[in-house]
This record gives C-alpha cells, sequence and structure tokens, in this order.
C-alpha cells in the first residue's frame, strides 16, 4: 500500500525520470556526432559505431535515472558504446573465429580512461575533422560525398536528406551503403589530411558544402522551405570547418554562404517572384550577417593565402555594402572579377565581370564584351548569357534586339520565378511573351 | 618481355551470374592459369575490386587532383601497371601521383581484391 508520502516521492521520482530524458536528449543533439566521431576512430567501422552510438544512449536512458548522470557524460557515452560494440562482436564471433581476432584487436587497443576524459577535448576535435574529411574524400562520387556528409556528419536522417534532394529514399541509402563500402574497401583511412595532401582535400570538403548551400539557395524546383534548411546546414558545416580548421578559403566560404543568405528575404516577393538585386529592398536584409560575413572576407583577404570562395565573397561583401544600389563601388568589383578571372578562368566569371563593365562604364561597353563571349560558343546554351544580353540592348533601347534575346533566355531555362520575370521583361517591350513556333 | 593482359568485362553480368555459371567460369580461369603456369608464361596476375572501387589522380600544375572512378577522359587508355604496397588509399594516392604519366595522363588506383 502506498502512504501519501510515497505519491509525493513517486511522482517527484517521475519528474526527475522526465528531467533526465530530457537532458538525454540534448545531450543527443548536442554531442552524438561528435561521439560518433570518436567511436569511428576506435571501432574502425562507420556502420559498427552507429550502432554502438545508438546502444551508448539507450544503456544511459536505463541507468541514469537510476545511477544519475556520469561526471563526463560524453566520456562515458564514448566506452560504454566502445563496450557494447565488443560485447556484440563477441557474441557474433561464436559462429565466426575471425571476429574473434577483431573483438581482441579492439580490446587491445583500448584507450587509456583518462584519455576520454576533459583534457583531452582536443583530440576528440580532431576526430570530427577526420568525420569531415573522410566523408568528403575526392576519392567519393560528389552525390556520394553530400549523402554521407549530411548523414554523418550533420546528423539528418537519411529521408530527410532524401526529400531535400527531390530523390527517393531508397536511392539515398544506397548511395550511403556504396560510399561506405569504399571507405571499407579502397582503405580510405579515417585521417586528418597532411599538408601535401590539404590543399586538394580541402577543395573537396569545400566544395561538398558548397554544393549544399546552393541546392538549398537556389531551389532549382520543390518545396522551399526544406531546401532553406540545406542553406542552414550548409552554414552550419561551413562554421564548424572554420572552428576546427583556421584556413581562409574555409573562412572564405562561409562568407560567401553568409552573404549570400543575407539578402534571402530580399531575393522573392511575398508572391514568390524573383526580385534583382538593384530592385531588393536593403532593410530586409540580415545585416548582422553581413558584418559578420564581412570581417571573415577581411581576415581571408588579410591572409593572402586566399582563393576563389574568398574572391567571390569580397564581391558579394561589396555588393551588400553599399548603402543603395546606386552607391555600388563597381571599379572595386570589376577589380575583383579581374583577379577572379587570374585564380580560377571560366566563361560565366567574364560574363559577370562584363556586367559590372557595364555598371562601370556603360551598357555598350558590356554589351561588347558580352557578344565577343558569345560568339565563342560555351555559353550559347546558357540562360543568364542571352538575359544580361537582353537587358544591356534594352537599355540602349535596341527594342527588337532586346526581345530576342529574352526569348531566347526564356526558351533556355525551366525554373518558374525566372521564367515569369522574363515573360514580364517581355511584355514591358510590348511583344508576346512565347517566341513563334 | 612481359605483356599485361587486362581484363574488360561486364561488372553487372558477373554480379548477377548464377552460381554454376559462376562456378564453371571460375573453373576455366583456374584451368587457363594452370596451363599457362605449366608452360611458363605467367609472370604475375591478380583480380581487382570492381570500379566502384576506383580513384584517378592528376598532377596540373604542380597540385595534385583526385577524382572518383575510372573514366574521367575516354580518350585515355589503360598503359601499364604499378602494384604497389601501401598501407592506405591516401598513401596510394601520393605514390601514384609521383609516376610521370600522372601529369599528362591519369593513374588509376585499385584496391587488389582479396579473397577470404
Amino acid at each position: 500500500m502506498l502512504m501519501p508520502d510515497d505519491h509525493g516521492m513517486a511522482a517527484q521520482q517521475a519528474t526527475l525520470a522526465a528531467e533526465r530524458n530530457e537532458q538525454i536528449a540534448a545531450l543527443y543533439r548536442t554531442d552524438s556526432r561528435r561521439i560518433l566521431a570518436t567511436l569511428i576512430r576506435l571501432l574502425g567501422d562507420f556502420d559498427m559505431a552507429e550502432e554502438a552510438l545508438h546502444d551508448a544512449f539507450t544503456t544511459a536512458l536505463h541507468s541514469w535515472p537510476r545511477d544519475g548522470v556520469p561526471q563526463n557524460p560524453r566520456g562515458w557515452l564514448i566506452s560504454t558504446g566502445r563496450f557494447k560494440a565488443i560485447d556484440r562482436l563477441r557474441r557474433a564471433a561464436r559462429f565466426s573465429a575471425a571476429l574473434t581476432g577483431v573483438a581482441d584487436q579492439l580490446e587491445a587497443a583500448a584507450p587509456a580512461p583518462d584519455a576520454l576524459e576533459e583534457d583531452s577535448l582536443h583530440g576528440l576535435e580532431d576526430d570530427r575533422l577526420r568525420l569531415i574529411f573522410t566523408c568528403c574524400h575526392p576519392a567519393l562520387t560528389p552525390d556520394a560525398r553530400i549523402a554521407l556528409t549530411l548523414r554523418e556528419v550533420c546528423g539528418l536522417a537519411t529521408e530527410e536528406i532524401a526529400r531535400a534532394f527531390l530523390i527517393p529514399a531508397p536511392t539515398l541509402a544506397q548511395r550511403i551503403v556504396r560510399a561506405k563500402g569504399k571507405i571499407r574497401d579502397a582503405a580510405i583511412p579515417y585521417q586528418v589530411p597532411t599538408r601535401e595532401e590539404l590543399p586538394d582535400r580541402l577543395d573537396a570538403a569545400l566544395h561538398v558544402i558548397y554544393l549544399v548551400f546552393n541546392e538549398g539557395y537556389s531551389a532549382s524546383a520543390g518545396d522551399s522551405l526544406t531546401r532553406h534548411d540545406l542553406s542552414s546546414e550548409a552554414i552550419r558545416l561551413g562554421r564548424l570547418l572554420t572552428d576546427l580548421l583556421p584556413e581562409p578559403e574555409a573562412a572564405g566560404l562561409l562568407a560567401l554562404m553568409l552573404l549570400h543568405d543575407a539578402r534571402r528575404a530580399a531575393r522573392t516577393s511575398p508572391d514568390g517572384e524573383l526580385i534583382l538585386l538593384d530592385d531588393q529592398d536593403r532593410s530586409l536584409w540580415n545585416h548582422q550577417q553581413i558584418r559578420e560575413g564581412s570581417a571573415l572576407v577581411e581576415s581571408a583577404l588579410a591572409s593572402r593565402r586566399f582563393g576563389p570562395y574568398t574572391l567571390q565573397a569580397a564581391i558579394a561583401a561589396a555588393h551588400t555594402e553599399a548603402p543603395t544600389a546606386q552607391a555600388t563601388d563597381w571599379s572595386q568589383i570589376v577589380g575583383l572579377y579581374d583577379v577572379l578571372l587570374r585564380v580560377e578562368p571560366s566563361p560565366v566569371v567574364e560574363l559577370n565581370r562584363a556586367a559590372a563593365i557595364a555598371m562601370r562604364d556603360g551598357p555598350a561597353a558590356g554589351l561588347a564584351l558580352i557578344d565577343a563571349l558569345l560568339a565563342r560558343g560555351e555559353l550559347a546554351d546558357y540562360h543568364l548569357a542571352h538575359s544580361a544580353r537582353a537587358d544591356l540592348c534594352r537599355r540602349l533601347g535596341r527594342v527588337q534586339e532586346a526581345i530576342a534575346a529574352y526569348q531566347r533566355a526564356l526558351a533556355l531555362t525551366q525554373q518558374g520565378p525566372e521564367r515569369r520575370f522574363l515573360e514580364r521583361r517581355i511584355a514591358q517591350l510590348g511583344a508576346a511573351p512565347s517566341p513563334p513556333h | 618481355m612481359k605483356y599485361l593482359c587486362l581484363i574488360y568485362a561486364s561488372e553487372v553480368d558477373w554480379a548477377n551470374m548464377p552460381k554454376e555459371r559462376m562456378d564453371s567460369l571460375n573453373k576455366e580461369y583456374f584451368d587457363f592459369t594452370n596451363d599457362i603456369k605449366k608452360s611458363g608464361q605467367y609472370v604475375g596476375g591478380d583480380a581487382l575490386q570492381p570500379t566502384q572501387t576506383a580513384t584517378t589522380v592528376r598532377v596540373r600544375n604542380g597540385k595534385i587532383s583526385t577524382t572518383d572512378g575510372p573514366f574521367a577522359e575516354t580518350k585515355e587508355q589503360l598503359g601499364g601497371y604499378y602494384l604497389i604496397n601501401a598501407k592506405d588509399l591516401n598513401e596510394a594516392i601520393q605514390i601514384a601521383a609521383r609516376i610521370p604519366s600522372a601529369r599528362d595522363g591519369s593513374i588509376e588506383v585499385r584496391p587488389v581484391l582479396v579473397f577470404g
């Protein structure tokens, strides 16, 4: 029989247990990726580490309400996960002699108890870098790198990633399985790149983050909310990488993402129509994010070891730092494009430079460059080349040429908001939007 | 003089091959290998893991660039091979980058299939 006091105690215990569960859930959100990163190193296998992570948190849910929260929860979860994994191997070893050897090896490689204490946090942070660089290894296909990074480093569910990239979940799951298979079969090591490897390997990691950001930012199709989450995830990854590895280009990429993302609210009208930079309401920009991005650009430029991401960020900063579109420093922007072209020559960069020249020296100067560029053929099917040409013709009063170029651009793009923007321009010039068949 | 014989076959066919067909094909390979061993023509040979395990390395302007998969440019054909001993893929990439043809061609790094 329960005495009144026992009722009180039971209720108190239930509250305590609920608090502990909430504490464990919070720990999972903040620390599960770090713990996974260390378990992969200790166990040498992604799948085994994921199981061990799951086992460790399940054990915590049972034992913490009873025994209290350990002094160093993260260390406790790591050693519990490791122990559970070895235990699983031992049980499976009853059917396979080879596994006994693996279990023995893992047990022998036991980290000293104090290796998991808070004073070795630096080593554990290295595990997070190991995880990023392994998931972004250039020997994996670009699609696999993105999937694996979002799954393992960001902790997104396979279904969430599949939804954001508009592909079936089994396809994405298969991609991850193949990537893990290659890591194992080709013996991709769980390491932070050496100094000689770093340029190639950092490029690959930054490219993964850039692609994730672009997928969310350009929203080529699909639900805009889900895809914006991808941009936030890319910014989070960029912050993590810059925190762990102070490389100027990593800071440059983070700046580029922050500066573009800062204009998100002003890029589309409430009914989803595209608004060009010149016409955006600058009070809708996220000015705190712009300040953070600009500061990152400055420090990356000052390092003198910057690359194309930093230069693109510097161009974005020049745009966002101007109080009005008219006050934009076009000479500075042209200068930055000149440097970018030397670092990374590309017809698209030439096109953007031509548009900046048109702003600095007038539409005729820009049009001459774009016509020369189009004559070379590489951008013949690039809709933005034709809409840039159309815009300059329009400003020069060459209406028929402008309409023809807008129609060419319209025929080359599938994106809803871009199509409607081009149709509006054509209508403003007094022509029917669709080209005759 | 030595010759390297590269075997191109459909991986899909291999993966979906019925056990009996696989067994008889394996026996053909086994007999063939034995025959050329007896005749003294055999130098060395290994089965490679499938193409999804491959990595391609180039050096341009002194900078290493690494990509996945075997065929970046179809006009390149395999022209020779080194069997190297490396502790992992990263070490193998560093060694492959020192092969002279990495500068104008490309080196495919493939792990050798170990039969359990």
